[in-house]
């Protein structure tokens, strides 16, 4: 200080000119630092900074907001598509049963899922990953999701593990922002416009079911499903979280999920709950039915059985 | 501290000319303080262009995978906040024992949390995959779920003990500043607030994860306690280290009793850190099962795995060893043991509730897969930006708060 004060009769200071010099380089490298933001457009506009989370819009925000995420898809993948927001049924809770009896791990579910939600190409990714287990014990310990070769191997059964749709889900209960939440068909489903993207639900999930955006999903134009819902397949935004649910751009419309179509041999039943006469609840009366990780409180809408 | 004559309460002109002052001492300083800020503003404008490409490209530039889904930045996340944390330990001898040697020299732990506070909350922004919708996670703003979510009380407790700081600071600052004796009625009861506050952001802290029914190895109470710990380690270890450094480049008077004492607060926290993690690997390893399978990664190794037990090894050695010298009579009488021991407990701290505590809850999956992770090369800029911005925060806090404490700088000696 004491020094700057004695040289300072001459006008400006070496020092003052060195602190000039010093701020203006930093400032330029600070510009260069942060230049690579230039290029990111997570927004296209104000509207859509500031859009609302979903239980808060009206019909037509939804409706504008629908209509925007159709030009974006179009604009950023080449292919036109039509976007829903599909309600929950009145007097609806979905559940899933499957026989492991039955299921031969030939993963048609898992790539029907990839097809049919969207999923970025390069890594595979789906909502089901199928395990291969030993004989005689339920273990995950033994298991392998990766498997490669010719199935069913003997010794070996097959376990498909996809979200659960918990009725105690923890992945909701740790989300700081509401961005995922159950709907009252059961379906545990997430704002993809709302999350923050801070990966909390995915540490929570005792079932390794949540997948994030780890970068912009691609998918070519002509292999894009263009029938879409708001809350399930849509093309979903980079560094957002992302699961199953159960199809509901078709299931609530009284359609069959994708990956149950697609299954060889009839190993899934997917039906209301509260509708005594469905599949789904001969099952679960006359098999011996159980759930995963039961243990956690987790209470799963998803069942497994073995048929002999 | 110069003038004590009594002049009418001016604050909307005199606080101006403190925060003009405050950029002044900010701002100039020795050739030695200007390499040191280059140095750190070039490291931290290194670690902003590497987030800069991780918000454009993706999260894909990381290491982290869905199977790994939380990685070095939460890790320095959970460290810092003990950082924060453990900078109470000066704050209660000063105040709920009196010692007025601690007294005097508190303003620097009290500092070390702000800065400390900085960095977790520039970790958290770190590991967001949208940090443009950050005010989804405004209170009254986006839409905030609290009381349920843990991370929700992590906000409101993380920000407030950053305000609370911030507060009995720069009122501290200010009122030395105007060479007036600080009005007790406006301090005493935030600094009684801020001890509480203090143990609340690390048992917050550890009760994100010790709440994940699916993730065992989080999963036990006894994390609480050793979060609390180790912050008690790492806390008292940095500010030895920071006083050190002070009374070398500064006027500042800083006796040996503050470094006597927080080295007191030492012999048993160090210890306890250790106890605490050894009743965990007992509590593993004698029950064994699936559960296990974490604890076994970590310290031994699991199915050819073994990425994590060169730090995890190393974590004990240097905890051990610092243990051992903090108690020794060496680092009493001479205090560059005491400086050594400091800084291997900061290291062995920074792996075992870093690296240490997140990873393992991730390897193998909940589903038993083993997909290791190591940190990429943008995240270690990333982590290395925000240590130099916590450091610059640091310096720049201290730089000028200790000429307005020895007096070197009043309202009546400059513009």
């Amino acid at each position: 200080m004491s020094d700057s004060e004695t040289k300072e009769t001459a006008g400006i200071s070496r020092r003052t000119m060195l602190k000039a010099g010093g701020a203006t380089l930093g400032a330029a490298a600070f510009a260069r630092a942060f230049a690579p933001l230039t290029e990111w457009k997570p927004t296209t506009s104000v509207d859509d900074f500031l859009q609302k989370h979903y239980k808060e819009m009206s019909k037509t925000d939804m409706d504008s907001v629908l209509r925007r995420l159709e030009v974006e898809t179009k604009e950023n993948y080449g292919a036109d598509v039509s976007i829903e927001d599909v309600k929950p049924l009145d007097g609806v809770k979905f559940g899933y049963a499957l026989n492991l009896s039955a299921c031969i791990g030939c993963r048609k579910c898992a790539d029907a899922c990839h097809k049919e939600n969207n999923h970025d190409r390069a890594t595979n990714n789906s909502y089901i990953r199928v395990f291969e287990m030993e004989q005689g014990s339920i273990n995950f310990e033994h298991g392998n999701a990766t498997y490669d070769h010719e199935v069913p191997a003997d010794g070996k059964y097959y376990m498909p593990v996809q979200c659960q749709q918990c009725d105690n889900p923890p992945c909701v209960k740790v989300c700081p922002v509401e961005a995922t939440w159950k709907e009252k068909d059961g379906i545990v489903v997430v704002d993809y416009d709302w999350c923050i993207g801070c990966r909390y639900c995915e540490a929570a999930c005792p079932y390794h079911a949540r997948r994030f955006n780890w970068k912009k999903p691609e998918v070519p134009a002509e292999e894009i499903n263009p029938v879409q819902a708001y809350l399930a397949n849509r093309m979903r935004p980079q560094g957002t979280m992302e699961k199953c649910h159960f199809c509901l751009h078709r299931t609530r419309k009284g359609r069959m999920p994708a990956c149950l179509e697609a299954c060889p041999t009839g190993a899934r039943v997917f039906g209301n709950l509260l509708d005594p006469e469905s599949e789904i609840r001969w099952v679960l009366a006359n098999k011996r039915v159980f759930v995963l990780k039961e243990d956690v409180g987790t209470v799963p809408s998803f069942f497994y059985f073995f048929d002999q | 501290m110069a003038s004590e004559e009594a002049k009418p309460s001016t604050h909307w002109a005199d606080y101006p000319r403190f925060l003009l002052r405050s950029l002044m001492l900010a701002t100039d300083g020795s050739a030695k303080f200007y390499a040191w800020m280059t140095m750190l503003t070039a490291v931290a404008l290194v670690g902003a262009n590497a987030w800069a490409h991780q918000v454009t490209e993706g999260m894909i530039v990381t290491n982290m995978t869905d199977h790994v889904s939380w990685g070095l930045y939460i890790a320095n996340f959970t460290y810092m906040v003990g950082l924060a944390a453990g900078a109470v330990m000066m704050v209660i001898p000063a105040y709920v024992y009196d010692d007025h040697e601690m007294h005097d020299v508190v303003i620097i732990g009290e500092l070390l949390a702000i800065a400390a506070i900085v960095m977790c909350l520039g970790f958290v922004v770190a590991d967001l995959g949208r940090p443009d919708r950050f005010w989804h996670l405004l209170p009254f703003i986006g839409r905030f779920n609290w009381p349920i979510s843990m991370l929700t009380w992590d906000v409101i407790v993380l920000n407030g003990y950053l305000l609370i700081n911030l507060h009995i600071c720069g009122y501290l600052i200010y009122t030395r500043f105007l060479g007036k004796k600080p009005d007790k009625r406006w301090y005493i009861p935030f600094v009684f607030l801020s001890i509480a506050w203090a143990i609340s952001i690390h048992t917050v802290t550890a009760f994100l994860y010790n709440g994940l029914g699916g993730r065992p190895f989080w999963n036990t109470a006894i994390l609480v306690p050793r979060f609390i710990a180790s912050a008690f380690v790492t806390g008292p270890a940095f500010i030895i280290l920071t006083l050190q450094i002070v009374r070398r480049v500064t006027n500042f008077h800083i006796g040996d009793g503050p470094i006597h004492t927080l080295h007191s607060i030492l012999r048993i926290t160090v210890l306890l850190n250790l106890f605490l993690l050894g009743a965990e690997v007992f509590t593993e390893f004698y029950t064994g099962g699936s559960h296990t399978a974490a604890a076994q990664y970590l310290f031994f190794g699991l199915h050819g795995h073994y990425e994590l037990v060169p730090w995890i090894w190393t974590a004990i050695t240097f905890n051990t060893l610092a243990a051992i010298l903090i108690l020794s009579p060496a680092a009493k009488s001479r205090l560059w043991v005491l400086d050594v021991a400091c800084l291997l407990t900061l290291v062995g701290v920074w792996i075992e509730k870093g690296m240490g505590l997140i990873v393992p809850a991730f390897v193998p999956s909940t589903m038993h897969e083993i997909v290791p992770y190591t940190p990429s090369l943008v995240e270690w800029q990333v982590m290395a930006g925000i240590f130099a911005l916590g450091l610059m925060v640091y310096t720049i806090a201290l730089k000028v708060a200790i000429p307005v404490f020895t007096g070197d700088v009043t309202i009546d000696n400059g513009p």
